[in-house]
């Protein structure tokens, strides 16, 4: 990337060598407009007051009192229940994407070609339209098998793998595509069964996608509320965005100050993760689009 | 992995031989545990389609019956097969893909030609069943009977009534039969083997236990129309009959008391000569009828073709507005003379980094009407009252605002990586050739950039065209229609319009109607994806 911006930069700097002074201003001002709502969030969950009167100056107060207020609401509850769905979906759909991307990128195969153009449609239609169906099926299958029924965990999970393959198979299909066959060759020779080749070779040569992968789903289903929403009826098995959603759609009801400070603690982790590997993120969605 | 060196050492004695024979890879200690893990798993599976067939089985859900064992056939089929090597790698994901996402497809597209909905959610034969258990009244002639509450082993409730001295046992699914060795203590039934005899003080204790006894009721004989025993009070049972006599030969429902009699119609209902139907109906395919009640019903026509409108509208002037800015963005810092890059590149990009459900809660905090709370308009409109989220202009208004909030980082993202990977040769000739900047920009810049962004800009259209979260979470669709009883507003997209109507969130609910329009957005987010498959060639390039 570096080296194919150099002679456009050779070229500008013979034009002009001037201080883009206007430049950095611009850049304050974005990163304003970026940060604000961001320092107001910080700024409400560490404010005295629990309502939002007096929460429209910035830092006027500080105290922890909205986030020991946490502990008296299912927050942690609803936050565990979160990571749990969200990790079990981000491993499962690695490891289901990465096997499929394997046979895809691996074998040559009768269907081969039309298995890969059908998951490409099928990638086009998200999973949630068909919520109202999905909501139906689970309510059918609470009846014989109430495990896999209306709110329980174990059912939304299925729901998000259900959508798994379709998002992820082509982005870890194209990076398969780019670790050498030699290498499965000689491992062949060497008497390496497939599965050796698979667990032993190809997923530690494609970690950094995997990361990517899992990284990726983690964020989309920690966020995800339509399903989640339909899904998990009752309030001990909501989920953070469903949850979080009760306690502000009300705006005469509305605690600002507990939201402020749940919104934090959510936040954080995913925006550490999202910073810390934004070089993987960015190249992954470029090439899969997940939000945007 | 340990079995390398040995076998390697063969082949090359061997020669060519591709696969050694003597020394087969299963037998190697690695391969033998990966053995173990997969019998152990297969059997893990195996346990658990055969558990979901046997209460598929028990519940007579036939076509589960059939699913769980056709899929349960299919995965041992393929684990232990030795010509399925690819099919073992595709076939975890493809069992949920198929269940999940096809399947549910699939069965939108059924259920948009039903009437599936509030009153019309059962088979035929459960409504049937439903209506004489709803109807069923208390025969004012027939005598009742001491009872008393027996629970078994595992907890299921039964009644023991009195009748000339003989004690009779059944529960909800056997009826009536006697039970000559219980205990009798004049009219009180004290113990009955193979069941406990629940005193009344059990009762009165637990809400939970007494709505179970209220609702329990015990058929008298196998012939449905002797009715059943039901109590009230826990200590005295009486006959209750159903008020309605279903005659499976004429296919018809008759009221015993009026002698009304009512007759399925093809709508999934049973309906009198002078058109009143009976309260439960079961679902029946309605045809193309759900299709044309978006479009003619007085209660949706009006608030659909606006938010259809919007919806495009939305999905358009959001994708263009954020591009446009995140270009700009891109365009100005694309300059190596600023200084930390890296740091003003991570700043930008905040608000993506921040869970989008999150920033829209946020926002609709922000954007509160009285400027006592919403910081929007103390701080930038002098404390003006600002209806944001109240007024249908503004509110659309404060959509498009905070989406390009929440997505111009993307698109400042994709820029910066589509201008860096311009090829710089071209530049510099158009450069030498006397081109001034911004005639480079309009001239190579912008239609290179446009060529790689453009299938990010169509998946971006139909990420936003069914963007549910942001409406839902910043407005809700508020501010509702006044000219119309649908629960829709002015900010509604489809695919919230789709929710509203469903029901699935409580209130009425209309599967099929809702059904038929998630189909609709089906088809638009279709036919845009195959312009977006002429546009990029994106398949032929992956193939």
């Amino acid at each position: 990337m570096s080296q194919a911006a150099a002679p456009e930069s050779a070229t500008t700097l013979q034009r002009s060598t001037r201080w883009p002074g206007w430049k950095y201003l611009l850049a304050v001002g974005i990163v304003a407009y970026a940060t604000f709502p961001l320092l107001y969030v910080l700024s409400a969950a560490f404010a005295e007051s629990g309502t939002l009167t007096g929460s429209t100056s910035l830092f006027t107060s500080f105290s922890t009192k909205n986030f020991a207020a946490l502990s008296d609401t299912r927050y942690w509850q609803w936050a565990g229940n979160s990571l749990q769905v969200a990790i079990t979906t981000a491993a499962g759909s690695v490891l289901m994407g990465a096997a499929a991307a394997y046979a895809f990128s691996r074998f040559r195969f009768r269907g081969r070609r039309t298995g890969l153009t059908t998951l490409l449609v099928i990638q086009m239609f998200p999973q949630m339209l068909a919520f109202v169906a999905i909501f139906l099926l689970l309510l059918t299958l609470g009846e014989i098998v109430p495990a896999l029924g209306l709110n329980s965990k174990l059912a939304l999970i299925c729901v998000y793998l259900g959508g798994a393959l379709g998002t992820n198979t082509f982005l870890m299909y194209g990076f398969f595509n780019t670790i050498p066959t030699e290498l499965d060759e000689a491992a062949r020779i060497d008497g390496a069964t497939h599965a050796q080749i698979y667990w032993g070779i190809v997923l530690r040569l494609t970690t950094p996608i995997l990361a990517v992968v899992a990284l990726l789903s983690f964020i989309a289903t920690f966020g995800e509320f339509i399903l989640a929403r339909v899904v998990l009826t009752s309030e001990k098995s909501w989920t953070l965005a469903v949850g979080m959603f009760t306690w502000v759609s009300d705006q005469l009801n509305a605690n600002w100050g507990t939201f402020a400070a749940g919104a934090v603690i959510a936040a954080l982790p995913v925006l550490v993760l999202f910073l810390a590997l934004q070089k993987y993120i960015v190249s992954g969605l470029t090439a899969g689009s997940v939000k945007g | 992995m340990s079995s390398s060196p040995l076998t390697a050492d063969e082949t090359r004695t061997d020669g060519r031989a591709p696969r050694p024979r003597r020394e087969s890879p299963a037998r190697t200690f690695t391969s033998m545990s990966g053995y173990v893990v997969k019998l152990v798993l297969m059997a893990l599976v195996n346990a658990l389609g055969l558990f979901i067939a046997w209460s598929a089985w028990t519940a007579g859900s036939w076509l589960l019956l059939g699913a769980s064992l056709v899929l349960l056939a299919a995965a041992d089929w393929v684990y232990f097969s030795r010509r399925t090597v690819p099919l073992k790698y595709i076939l975890p994901g493809l069992l949920f893909l198929l269940v999940f996402q096809v399947f549910t497809m699939a069965y939108t597209g059924y259920v948009a030609f039903t009437n599936y909905g509030s009153g019309h959610t059962l088979t035929k034969e459960r409504a049937i069943d439903a209506l004489l258990i709803q109807n069923e009244r208390r025969d004012p002639e027939a005598p009742s009977y001491p009872l008393a509450i027996l629970r078994d082993a595992d907890g299921q409730l039964g009644f023991a009534i009195v009748e000339d001295g003989t004690v009779r046992v059944g529960n909800a699914e056997t009826p009536l039969a006697a039970a000559p060795d219980a205990t009798v203590a004049g009219t009180r039934v004290t113990a009955v083997p193979g069941w406990d005899v629940l005193a009344l003080t059990d009762l009165v204790g637990d809400p939970a236990l007494l709505e179970q006894v209220a609702a329990l009721r015990v058929p008298v004989s196998e012939d449905d129309s002797a009715g059943s025993i039901r109590t009230q009070d826990g200590s005295r049972g009486a006959i209750y009959r159903s008020a309605l006599v279903y005659d499976a030969a004429a296919d018809t429902m008759t009221d015993v008391e009026s002698g009304v009699v009512y007759r399925p119609n093809d709508r999934g209902s049973f309906v009198a000569e002078d058109g009143t139907a009976l309260g439960v109906g079961w679902r029946v395919v309605v045809g193309l009828e759900n299709f044309t009640k978006a479009f003619t019903d007085s209660a949706y026509a009006g608030p659909f073709a606006k938010i259809l409108v919007w919806t495009f509208a939305f999905a358009i002037l959001t994708v263009l507005s954020s591009f446009l800015v995140g270009l700009l963005i891109a365009g100005v810092f694309n300059d190596p003379r600023i200084r930390g890059q890296k740091v003003w590149r991570t700043l930008f990009i905040l608000p993506y980094a921040f869970p989008a459900f999150l920033s829209a809660l946020l926002w609709k905090g922000m954007l509160h009407s009285n400027p006592d709370y919403g910081i929007i308009n103390q701080l930038f409109f002098f404390g003006q009252r600002i209806e944001w989220l109240d007024d249908p202009t503004l509110a659309k208004l404060a959509i498009l605002g905070v989406n390009l909030w929440l997505s111009y980082p993307y698109w400042f993202l994709v820029c910066t990586g589509a201008l860096q990977s311009l090829p710089g040769d071209v530049i510099e000739a158009a450069t030498i050739d006397g081109a001034g900047p911004v005639r480079i920009w309009r001239a190579i810049t912008l239609p290179l950039l446009l060529v790689s962004t453009a299938p990010l800009i169509i998946s971006s259209f139909a990420f936003n065209f069914n963007n549910f979260t942001l409406i839902y979470m910043l407005t809700n669709g508020r501010p509702r229609f006044t000219d119309t009883s649908a629960p829709l507003g002015h900010t509604d997209i489809l695919i919230s319009m789709v929710y509203q109507i469903s029901g699935v969130a409580g209130g009425r609910a209309d599967y099929g109607l809702a059904s038929a329009l998630s189909l609709l957005i089906f088809v638009i987010v279709g036919v845009v994806s195959v312009v977006a498959f002429r546009q990029t060639r994106k398949l032929e390039e992956m193939l």
